[in-house]
């Protein structure tokens, strides 16, 4: 014993400690709980035959839900693209000192946000019937160009309309309070060296406002996802409108809809991932150390040692530095 | 039509690097700056003292324009801050305008101000690289180089959060000075660190004002003020109440204001 002693001391520091980690008997039970709880409702979905599970298998690989779920993708994708760069210019105006830009901004979120985003559906795919034909020419004045309103908005233009308009009066809120939650310090050091206003905005406030805005932004993606299902007034086949289609032939609601919502539940699940990743990349310099992933996480539910730091977690020291 | 706003006499590199006539700043119908008169030699190293509240802060912010003045006139290195005058006329500068000439005045605050979504090394390139379009390579050279000067070039690859308070500061004044400015303005630099860390940003500091550097540092720190000095203003009120040589004003102080002062901080 003594001997160990010395050597730890020899080497200059104390030996790594080795301890047998906290068990968790109250958490393996409750997981044997859980698990036998969940076993027993699988058993009632799976052997109720109300589902019709050979349908929800056929309605899995049915051509035309397949075809949906690209139209949801490619709209949910889309509508937030517009959401998030409406979002961030209309945040930008509103907080701009010129009344003019944030006055247009307000009224901008008061019609969108007032409005129900069915009304707005409806609307853009409708337009047509308020004004027939869209042209481009002097105000008041001759036209140089004209296009019928159908042509111009086809019913996908009309959906991406009514949703990513939408979004971007919600990105807008999220966005203003992303940016008003950033240090008036930072704009204050970045003008003192120099910078001007867009490049305040561009390399210091919006990076840190990042963080703040960046989980409601995933919540608002995931939600888009399930939005998208309300273009079926305007029927555009995306995943819903190709169940309802399929089960009003059909008549097999149940089983149809238990299918388009595995798929709906699939992509979440894909979008929560993603979201993940993104946030703990924009904590980068926030926290001294990086959240666990997922999988990490699991372990040390379970009483497992902890995963070794990622290599840029660097533990701040007060020595070292030395003086000028 | 002549230019007014740059009087002959104060051609840059000649005259005193800040002069100030009867600023006056006011928040609302609260008059935090009642007509400053002073003015700041080239190479000096000017203190500012004075109680909390007597507006030393608002008075730094207005050199370098982050503060509009509501009277009197204020000119950096023979060029007016903020405005152009054309006959009798005074011009509002556009935010472009405003922001050239702050590039030549660096700032660092009682709070530090770093970037914390970039390394130390980040944090200095980045005013170089936005402002001043250098490439990444060379100001990140430069930028190596000045961490070093400040003693902290193994700390370069650190953010913010992974510094102490002394570190971080020293990182602030090195990234004021990637852009080589002539004129450094220091709020309070050393009032948000532990005593045992102030020693290392006041010998950053030393350094800078053994090279030439003209700086107004606004501290509590009297024993810099004393030792490294050149004149130092104490402020009350909005007003400048006693000015002079640093180790006269604190060792024989004339107003009755500011020896109360110098009793509480000393
Ligand atoms: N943005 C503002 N709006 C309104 N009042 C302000 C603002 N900034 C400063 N003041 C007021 O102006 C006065 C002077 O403030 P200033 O920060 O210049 O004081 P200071 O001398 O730097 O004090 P300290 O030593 O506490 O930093 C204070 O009374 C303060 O409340
Ligand atoms: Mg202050």
């Amino acid at each position: 014993m003594k001997s160990s002693e010395q050597g730890a001391v020899k080497s200059g520091r104390p030996e790594t400690i080795k301890a047998v980690p906290v068990r968790h008997p109250g958490r393996w039970a409750g997981a044997v709980v859980i698990v036998v709880l969940a076993a027993m409702l699988l058993h009632a979905l799976i052997f109720n035959p109300a589902f019709q599970w050979d349908v929800v298998r056929d309605t899995l690989t049915n051509e035309q839900i397949i075809h949906g779920i690209w139209v949801t993708l490619e709209l949910t994708a889309l509508s937030m693209l517009m959401g998030v760069v409406g979002g961030v210019l209309l945040a930008i105006m509103r907080l701009s000192p010129n009344p003019l830009l944030s006055g247009t901004a307000w009224f901008y979120i008061w019609i969108f946000r007032g409005t129900p985003v069915l009304v707005q559906l409806v609307f853009w795919n409708f337009l047509g019937a308020l004004w027939p034909n869209l042209s481009i020419g002097i105000p008041f004045g001759p036209e140089f160009w004209s296009e019928s309103t159908n042509t111009l908005i086809p019913t996908f233009t009309a959906a991406l309309l009514g949703l990513g308009l939408n979004e971007a009066a919600y990105m807008a809120e999220i966005v203003r309070g992303g940016i008003q939650s950033v240090d008036e310090g930072q704009t204050e050091a970045a003008h003192a060296l120099g910078m001007s206003r867009a490049a305040t905005l561009r390399r210091i406030v919006l990076p840190q406002a990042m963080r703040v805005i960046i989980p409601p932004t995933g919540n608002e993606t995931i939600s888009m996802l399930k939005t998208t299902s309300l273009v079926q007034v305007i029927s555009l086949a995306e995943l819903f409108t190709a169940g309802h289609d399929i089960y009003s032939r059909t008549f097999q609601t149940i089983p149809v809809l238990v299918a388009v919502s595995i798929y709906y539940l699939l992509m979440t699940s894909i979008l929560t991932v993603g979201q993940y990743y993104i946030e703990r990349h924009y904590a980068r310099g926030a926290n001294r150390t990086l959240p666990p992933t997922p999988i990490q996480r699991v372990r040390l539910l379970f009483g497992g040692r902890p995963t070794p730091k990622a290599k840029n977690d660097v533990v701040p020291g007060l020595e070292g530095g030395g003086h000028a | 039509m002549t230019d007014l706003s740059k009087t002959p006499a104060d051609a840059p590199g000649s005259g005193p690097m800040v002069k100030s006539e009867g600023v006056r700043k006011s928040y609302g119908l609260v008059e935090v700056l009642k007509g400053i008169d002073l003015e700041v030699k080239q190479s000096e190293v000017f203190c500012l003292v004075g109680p909390s509240g007597s507006g030393k802060s608002t008075f730094l912010r207005c050199i370098n324009h982050l503060e509009k003045i509501n009277g009197g006139r204020l000119w950096v290195d023979g060029e007016m801050v903020g405005y152009r005058q054309r006959g009798d006329k005074l011009y509002e500068l556009k935010d472009r305008e405003v922001a050239l000439k702050r590039r030549d005045i660096g700032m660092v605050f009682q709070r530090f101000n770093l970037f914390p979504h970039m390394t130390a090394v980040e944090n200095v390139m980045e005013a170089p690289v936005q402002v001043k379009r250098e490439s990444r390579a060379e100001a990140r050279e430069r930028s190596m180089a000045l961490l070093e000067r400040v003693g902290l070039s193994d700390k370069s690859g650190n953010y913010p959060s992974q510094l102490s308070g002394g570190q971080q500061q020293r990182v602030a004044i090195a990234r004021a000075l990637a852009m080589k400015p002539k004129l450094m303005l220091f709020d309070e630099p050393t009032s948000a660190l532990d005593p045992e860390l102030v020693g290392e940003v006041l010998d950053v500091m030393r350094g800078l004002a053994e090279e030439g550097m003209t700086m107004i540092v606004v501290t509590h720190e009297m024993g810099f003020a004393r030792e490294v000095g050149d004149a130092l203003v104490f402020m009350d009120g909005g007003v400048v109440v006693e000015s002079g040589n640093p180790r006269e004003v604190l060792s024989n102080p004339q107003h009755e204001r500011t020896r109360a002062f110098l009793s509480k901080v000393l």
